[in-house]
This record gives structure tokens, sequence and C-alpha cells, in this order.
């Protein structure tokens, strides 16, 4: 088997006073997808965002695309992390947010050719072809010219997810990103990142509450607690005959049963 | 003293005031951005003495820096005529409360802005630049309107240092003649009248520039 | 060539001086506010009242005043006023003028902390039958003075920034007898400089005691005996 593209050993991350995770250690297989499920404050979303370089760690390594992300080899010593390193490594990864984050004073083209064109050095033009593909994909193929604030949140959504898209990343990091959607629009949603499962060339890291969704796209399911993976395996095994009794209670409350 | 004549001495004093703003405002801009943006951005020292800065000329009065400015630098051997002194004290003065309103607009663009700015692998003056600041500069724009409606009734202190300003003219035909009634309602009328063309032209940039940015709410 | 370098023995010279006039200076400030005080309430309450035509008035006549400079206002008042019939020492002109000039910024202030009081305080008001005085007395400025008191003091302190304005009035606050002192010793620098002090401390000063008030007032309002 080939080296794991994300691999977390013995992370430590702390908020203050209050302890994140702990001596944290996990892998992810290269298109792999991941479905990360637990109760709030357990810190699924500080997982995403270490990842994202949004948030730092205390202790521990993490690899990705066999290089690490926090640190960085300088004369044989691992040192923390320069921007520029940070920079380099962020070219593997992309996150869509919960609530979406789009540039408001910008287009929904540009929304998703900024990026490409100022980091990667895109022509315009090619950026905009890129873009229309994506925006096709994500069927908002007419709203272009649109502004974020005129789209309804399942359409901004589904631009968040284009954006993140045109940088080309090998990793995807999907933090809960149907729970602002009203539950109409949720579908829309999720109805994409179906479509990209299937495609099967991506690494995906997805939070979510959808217990049915990550139950059908996901190769694997993570339930999380406390900072610590309490079970995982494939969907069939958590979802239809959890081990652990913290899961089967967390599924009863999720599912109603 | 005719009417007529009044009023066209008072007109040449308003020039003088508006040239004076005109000078002062962009001096303030540059103060307010740059002393803004350290006092968020740069490294301790330099964002101490921003504070400093913003304290001192927020904590003392304009007129009390036009008088040391004027009066107090030549001793230094600095000795600069009272229009150039008008220009800076005032200058620097607006600009100290503009450092907080840039700072404000700046702290003010939601968190989510900067984290999607970093997960696109933004550089970090890309970040200021395209996403951050454009933004805020919607946020800044009311309270910039106030600021320079401040600016130009502070202009008026520039007549205590011998500028002919629209409030020396006055002072000066109030001296000269009786109608001192006529003669302050039309400069009370002339300042009220700037105040309100800054007004409108801020509204209208505010307008023109949230274009994309109105109704709030999550994006 | 004039000396550069800073004069302790001067400083302690001219320090007594300038104190004294601080007298004047915190006088001005302090019937300055409790006009500004008056002033702004009644505008508040006037464009909070029926009639469309006041309230139109009363907010173009605010707005001329805010937007106006206060040294004009000044010398408005110290040279239209004896035209009248009405002649005022330049404190009573000063503080006049400060307070009319704040009292237009404060009634903002005032509206909109009347307006922060829950609607349905005027709505359980009406239907106990209290009078609108009683209601504003007992029921609504009791419960809007606190959010009110961190601007109003904000603006009392930058009313006490512009006190050295009245100086061109011949009223001998501060920086008056600074200017005096000066151009009859040929040296700025130590006066002006106390001046400046003085100012940064006293509104530093003025600024905890307002931060200490606003502590005072509990957060569920208090009722006027
Ligand atoms: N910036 C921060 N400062 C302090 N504490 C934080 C910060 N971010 C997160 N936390 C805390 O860390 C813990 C984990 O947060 P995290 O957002 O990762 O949880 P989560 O599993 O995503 O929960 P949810 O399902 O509610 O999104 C929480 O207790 C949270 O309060
Ligand atoms: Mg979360």
């Amino acid at each position: 088997m080939s080296q794991p593209i994300i691999e977390f050993k013995n992370v430590q991350k702390r908020f203050g006073d209050t302890t994140i995770f702990d001596d944290f250690s996990f892998k992810v297989e290269e298109n792999e997808i991941v479905s990360i499920i637990g109760p709030s404050g357990s810190g699924k979303s500080t997982l995403l965002r270490i990842l994202m370089t949004l948030e730092g760690i205390d202790g521990g390594y993490i690899n990705v695309a066999g290089e690490s992300l926090w640190h960085m080899l300088w004369n044989d010593r691992y040192v923390p992390a320069s921007n520029k390193h940070l920079h380099k490594m962020r070219e593997q990864l992309g996150m869509v947010f919960q609530h979406f984050n789009l540039f408001p004073h910008m287009t929904v083209k540009r929304n998703i050719t900024e990026a490409p064109m100022r980091v990667k050095g895109l022509s315009r033009q090619d950026a905009e072809e890129s873009a229309e593909a994506l925006l096709e994909l994500v069927g908002l193929a007419d709203k272009a010219e649109s502004y974020p604030n005129d789209l309804s949140g399942g359409q901004k959504q589904r631009v968040g997810i284009a954006r993140a898209l045109a940088m080309r990343p090998a990793i995807l990091l999907l933090d809960e990103i149907t729970s602002a959607l009203d539950p109409e629009l949720v579908d829309e949603v999720l109805d994409v990142i179906r479509n990209l499962a299937k495609e099967q060339s991506f690494t995906m890291l997805l939070v979510t509450h959808e217990m049915y969704f990550a139950r059908e796209i996901s190769d694997r399911v993570c339930f999380f607690d406390k900072g610590k993976i309490v079970e995982e395996g494939v969907p069939e095994d958590i979802f239809s005959a959890p081990r652990e009794e913290r899961t089967q209670a967390f599924l009863n409350a999720y599912l109603g049963q | 003293m005719e009417f007529g004549e009044i009023v066209s001495v008072l007109l040449q004093g308003a020039i003088v005031t508006i040239k004076i703003v005109a000078m002062a405002l962009p001096l303030a801009a540059f103060m307010a951005f740059t002393f803004g943006l350290v006092r968020l951005y740069a490294p301790a020292p330099f964002k101490q003495l921003s504070i400093l800065y913003i304290e001192f000329f927020r904590g003392t009065s304009a007129l009390i820096q036009l008088y040391w400015i004027y009066f107090v630098l030549p001793f230094f051997g600095l000795s600069i005529d009272a229009m150039t002194a008008g220009v800076i004290a005032l200058g620097l003065n607006i600009g100290a409360y503009g450092t907080e309103v840039v700072r404000g607009a700046i702290q003010a663009v939601p968190k989510g802005q900067y984290e999607a700015s970093v997960a696109l692998n933004f550089t970090s003056s890309q970040r200021l630049l395209r996403i951050i600041l454009p933004q805020a500069l919607v946020n800044m724009i009311p309270p910039f309107g106030n600021l320079a409606i401040e600016l130009v009734k502070a202009t008026s202190l520039v007549s205590l240092i011998t500028i002919a300003d629209l409030t020396f003219k006055a002072k000066s035909l109030a001296d000269m003649t009786l109608q001192v009634g006529e003669i302050f309602v039309v400069v009370l009328v002339l300042y009220f009248a700037m105040a309100q063309c800054l007004s409108l032209f801020f509204r209208y940039l505010e307008k023109r520039l949230s274009r994309g940015l109105g109704r709030g709410g999550m994006n | 060539m004039i000396e550069l370098n800073w004069d302790w023995t001067f400083v302690w010279q001219v320090l007594p001086m300038i104190l004294s006039a601080a007298k004047v200076t915190l006088l001005a400030t302090f019937l300055g506010s409790l006009l500004a005080i008056c002033v702004g309430l009644i505008f508040a309450l006037l464009r909070r009242g029926s009639s469309k035509t006041v309230r139109v008035t009363v907010y173009w006549l605010m707005e001329f005043i805010r937007s106006t400079p206060l040294l004009v206002q000044i010398f408005f008042l110290y040279y239209v006023m004896p035209e009248f019939g009405l002649s005022m020492s330049p404190l009573m002109t000063g503080v006049i003028a400060l307070g009319v000039h704040y009292g237009a910024y404060l009634s903002e202030v005032f509206r909109s902390g009347i307006e922060g009081v829950d609607k349905g305080q005027w709505e359980a008001s009406r239907a106990l039958n209290l009078t609108s005085f009683d209601t504003y007395k007992d029921i609504i400025l009791p419960q809007a003075i606190r959010p009110m008191i961190p601007a109003t003091g904000n603006y009392i302190i930058a009313m006490f920034k512009e006190t050295p304005q009245l100086s061109a009035i011949t009223l001998l606050e501060m920086l008056q007898v600074a200017k005096i002192i000066g151009s009859e010793n040929f040296r700025y620098l130590e006066p002006f400089t106390l001046v400046g002090i003085l100012y940064l401390v006293f509104s530093v000063l003025a600024a905890y005691g307002i931060h200490q008030i606003e502590k005072r007032f509990p957060k569920e309002g208090f009722s006027l005996k």
C-alpha cells in the first residue's frame, strides 16, 4: 500500500487550558473519502482547520503528501514552518466552509477565478474557462455575473465548492457544508458532492451531520468524541453494527431511534 | 457695506477654507491608513508608536496642536508658514481619529473572509489588498464622511493663526462693519453648504462602493 | 539664538498661572455640560413629539448646529447678541455656545437611548394608564440612562477639549493664559506643552470617572425618588 496522503502523529492541540487533541493519530489514504461524525465540541472542525493551516498545533507531526505540514527541514532539523512552506503546502488543500465565506464584493465568476489567477498565475482566459466548466458542474452556469448576496444559500455553497475546486486541490476539506442551509436546499449541494465522489480522484475529508449522506458516499466513517476517534470503519459497520456504546448512543440520538 | 460686497469677501475666505480642506484631507487619509494598518499588523514597537500618535492627538485638542506646531516648532529651528502649520495640524488631528475608523472597519470584516483567503492560498498582502480592504473600505465611508465634516469645521481654527479663511474674513468684516447679523448668517450657511456637499458626496460614494455588498448576512 | 532645551525654572514659574486658569476651563466645561444635557433632552423629546413640522424643523436645526464650526458659533454669539441688547461675559457666551453645540450632539444620543428601551415598556405604561410625563420619568428614562452614559461622557470630554476655542473671545482659560505667557517671555514651548499635558491628564481622568459612573448605575435601571 502506498503512503497515506494525510497522517497525524501524536498531535496535540490546546486552546488555552482546554486540550482538544492529546496524542492524536490519524491517517487518510489517497483518494479515500472519510466522513467524520460526532458530538458538538469534539474537535471535528479543529481537525480540518489544522489541516487548512488555520490553526497551529502544540505538539506532534502532521504529514501531507509525504511532507511535514507544520514543520520544515532546516539544517537537518525540523523547525516550525515558515509562511513560504505553508504556502507551498496549501497547494494540496482546499476547503469548503459551513458559512460559505464567499467574497461579497466579487461576482461569482471573480470569486472562482481570483485565486487561480493571482495565486497560480493562470491567464484570465484559462481561469475563466475553467470557472465556466466548474459552474456548469455545480449547475450555476447562468449565475456567473451575479453577486453572492443575490444567491440562495444552496447556490452560495455550490459556488463555494466550485471556488475550492478551481485551485485543483488533491485534498478537499468540507466542514458541515449543509448545516447553514434550509432543509430543502441541502440536496442540491449534496448532489454536487455525490458526483465528485463518483469520480474517485479526490481525497475528501468531510465533517457532517447528514448520516445518510455519510453512509452513502464514504469509504470510511470515523466517530469522534472528546478529541479521540472512538470508532472507525466502513459505513455499513458503523451505522448498522456500532461496537462502542458511545457510538450507539450518538447514532440513536441522531437517527431518532 | 453692500450685501453683495460682503458675500464676495466671504466667498474669497471660503475658497481658502476649501483649499485647506483639500490639502489636509489627503494627509489625514494617509495618516489614517498608515497608522491604522501599523496598529493592526506591524510589530510591537511600531504598534506602540501608532498608539502614542493616536492617544496624543485625540487626547489634546486641535487648537493646542495647531498652536504648538505654529508657535513652538520655530523654537526648534523649524519655521513653517501658517498655512503649512494649519494643514499639518488638522491633517494629523483628523488622521488620528481616522486611524480608529480604519482599524474598526478592518476588524469588522468577518473572520470567515480571512479564512477563505488563507484556504485559497492568497499571500498576506493579497489577502489584505484584494479581500479585506475592499470590504472594509465600504464600512469606512460613512465615518470618513463625518470626519471630513469635522475637518471642515476644524479649519475655522486656522483663522486664529492669521490665515484669511472664511472665519477670519467674517471676523474682520464684523470688526469693520455693523452688519454682524448678516455676515454671520452668510458664514454659517456657507459652512453648512460645504458640509452638506461632503455629506452627499460620501453617501454617493457609499452607494457606488457597496455594489454587491448590500443586504449583508452570510456569504 | 533662542534656547532649545526645556527650562524647568520657567515651568515652575508658569505652572501656577496655568493651573489657576484651569479653574475657568473646568467651570466652562461643567456649565456647558449642564446646558448641553438640558438642550439635548429638550431636542430629543421634541424630535419624538407629535407635530411633524416641529420634528423636521428640530432635525434640520440640529443638523445645522452640528455641521457648522463651534468657533463661528462662538463669534456669532459674541458679535450678534449685543445687537439684540444682550451683552454677555465671555464665559457666559462660551457656555451657551458649548451647551447648544454639544446639546445638538447629545440629542442624538438621548433619542437613540430612549428608542432603545423596549417597545413593550410603552405599551405596559399605557395599559397602566400612566401619563406620558410619568412614563418618561418613571419608566423610560431610568432604563435609558445607563446605556447613554458612555456616549454622553465622550461628548463631554470632546467639549472639554474644545474649550481652548473660547480664548478667541478673550476668555482667560488655559490656552489663552499660556499664549499670553508665551508672547511676554518669547517662549512658547513650556506653556503650550504644559497645557497639552494638562488636557491629556484631565481627559484620561474624566474617561476613568465616566467609566466609574457607568458602573454605579444598575443594569436594570433604577427609580427616581
Ligand atoms: N479559537 C478557539 N478558541 C478557544 N476555543 C476554541 C476555539 N475554537 C474551538 N474551540 C473549542 O474547541 C472545542 C472543539 O471545537 P470544534 O469547533 O473543533 O468542535 P466541533 O466538533 O467542530 O463541534 P461542532 O459540531 O459544534 O462544529 C470546542 O470546545 C470549542 O469551544
Ligand atoms: Mg464544527
